[in-house]
């Protein structure tokens, strides 16, 4: 029995697209002394288990990511497999 | 005119919409459960304000998949009435009747308050029996409201009259300090390029008695209304 695949797909706002979390947590840095850090931006990630029956996995992936995990018009998105 | 008010699981102003359309405005009005795939021969759907599904992921976007969706996806292609309040805003932007995004308030918090609406043009479905430049009160409730559309996308809503409403002070002053969630160019509610499809924050069918704080919400109603002609059915061809 083959062990199940693995990928992580990570979610972030485009560049341009406001961040208010990002932003929050970035003067939160500053308050805190750590001045060296600019900006925050903030993003998702998720771990996807794959049992790939078919070999079409990759375009599942590309399916799933671009009609669920992100929301194209706001988000981009990379994925990483193991 | 028959309305259909959806209720996706989480729906929280379903019943707020239905009482405003039938015992404040008159008209026939039906419940569509999400799963079902029939619209009951509506005139107009609304999408009403809640949680949809918890706004799991993102708002409105597990909502854009429930079977119903599909079925009110296709009635607005024909050119059939839909209302996206609030959340039911968030589920258009999401499944790609509207354009745009709807983001976190740009203070983080969520926002229950009135709000002041500066009409912007009256002549669409959903503004007919209002003037141009005046002012609603309605309440808003949401915690992401924030339209956000590119820059470079945004002056085609603007240059083809689509933004119908926009955050305003009590005398219709556009201004940074009436707009409660960082919404550019302080829009509160667009509709698409066919005029069919109503996008807006504010939650117009929670202001339809004076008893409630105001009464402007049912100028959305009547306008439709206006459009349509009482009883009078109209099937997008």
């Amino acid at each position: 029995m083959t062990k199940n695949k693995r990928a992580v797909v990570f979610v972030r706002l485009k560049d341009g697209v406001l961040d208010p979390q990002g932003v929050t947590i970035g003067k939160a840095l500053q308050q805190m002394g750590y001045d060296d850090f600019v900006s925050v931006r903030t993003g998702k990630f998720f771990e996807l288990e794959i049992n790939d029956s078919n070999g079409d996995i990759e375009k599942k992936i590309d399916e799933v990511c671009s009609k669920l995990l992100a929301n194209p018009v706001i988000e981009r998105y990379t994925v990483e497999k193991d | 005119m028959k309305f259909g008010v959806v209720t996706f699981p989480g729906s929280n102003c379903d019943y707020d919409s239905y009482a405003a359309v039938r015992f404040i405005l008159g008209e026939e009005v039906e419940f569509l459960w999400h799963k079902s795939e029939d619209l009951l021969g509506c005139d107009a759907v609304i999408l009403p304000g809640g949680f949809a599904h918890g706004d799991y992921l993102r708002a409105g976007a597990i909502a854009r998949f429930s079977p119903i969706m599909d079925k009110v996806i296709k009635f607005a292609h024909t050119g059939g009435v839909v209302i996206g309040i609030c959340n039911g805003f968030q589920v258009l932007t999401e499944s790609g009747l509207l354009p745009g995004a709807l983001i976190r308030n740009d203070h983080l918090r969520f926002s229950c308050k009135f709000v002041h609406l500066r009409v912007e043009n009256n002549e669409s479905k959903f503004t007919s029996v209002c003037k141009k430049g005046e002012v609603l009160k309605i309440p808003i409730a949401h915690g992401e409201g924030n339209y956000y559309h590119f820059d470079e996308d945004i002056s085609t809503l603007e240059d083809s009259g689509r933004v119908l409403f926009r955050y305003a002070t009590p005398e219709g002053e556009v201004t940074n300090e009436a707009n409660p969630n960082g919404s550019i160019n302080n829009i509160a509610g667009i509709v698409n390029e066919g005029g069919n499809v109503l996008g807006m924050m504010p939650h117009p069918e929670r202001a339809v008695e004076d008893i409630l704080g105001s009464s402007d919400g049912l100028r959305v109603f009547e306008s439709l209304r206006a459009c349509f002609g009482s009883s009078k059915r109209v099937v997008p061809s």
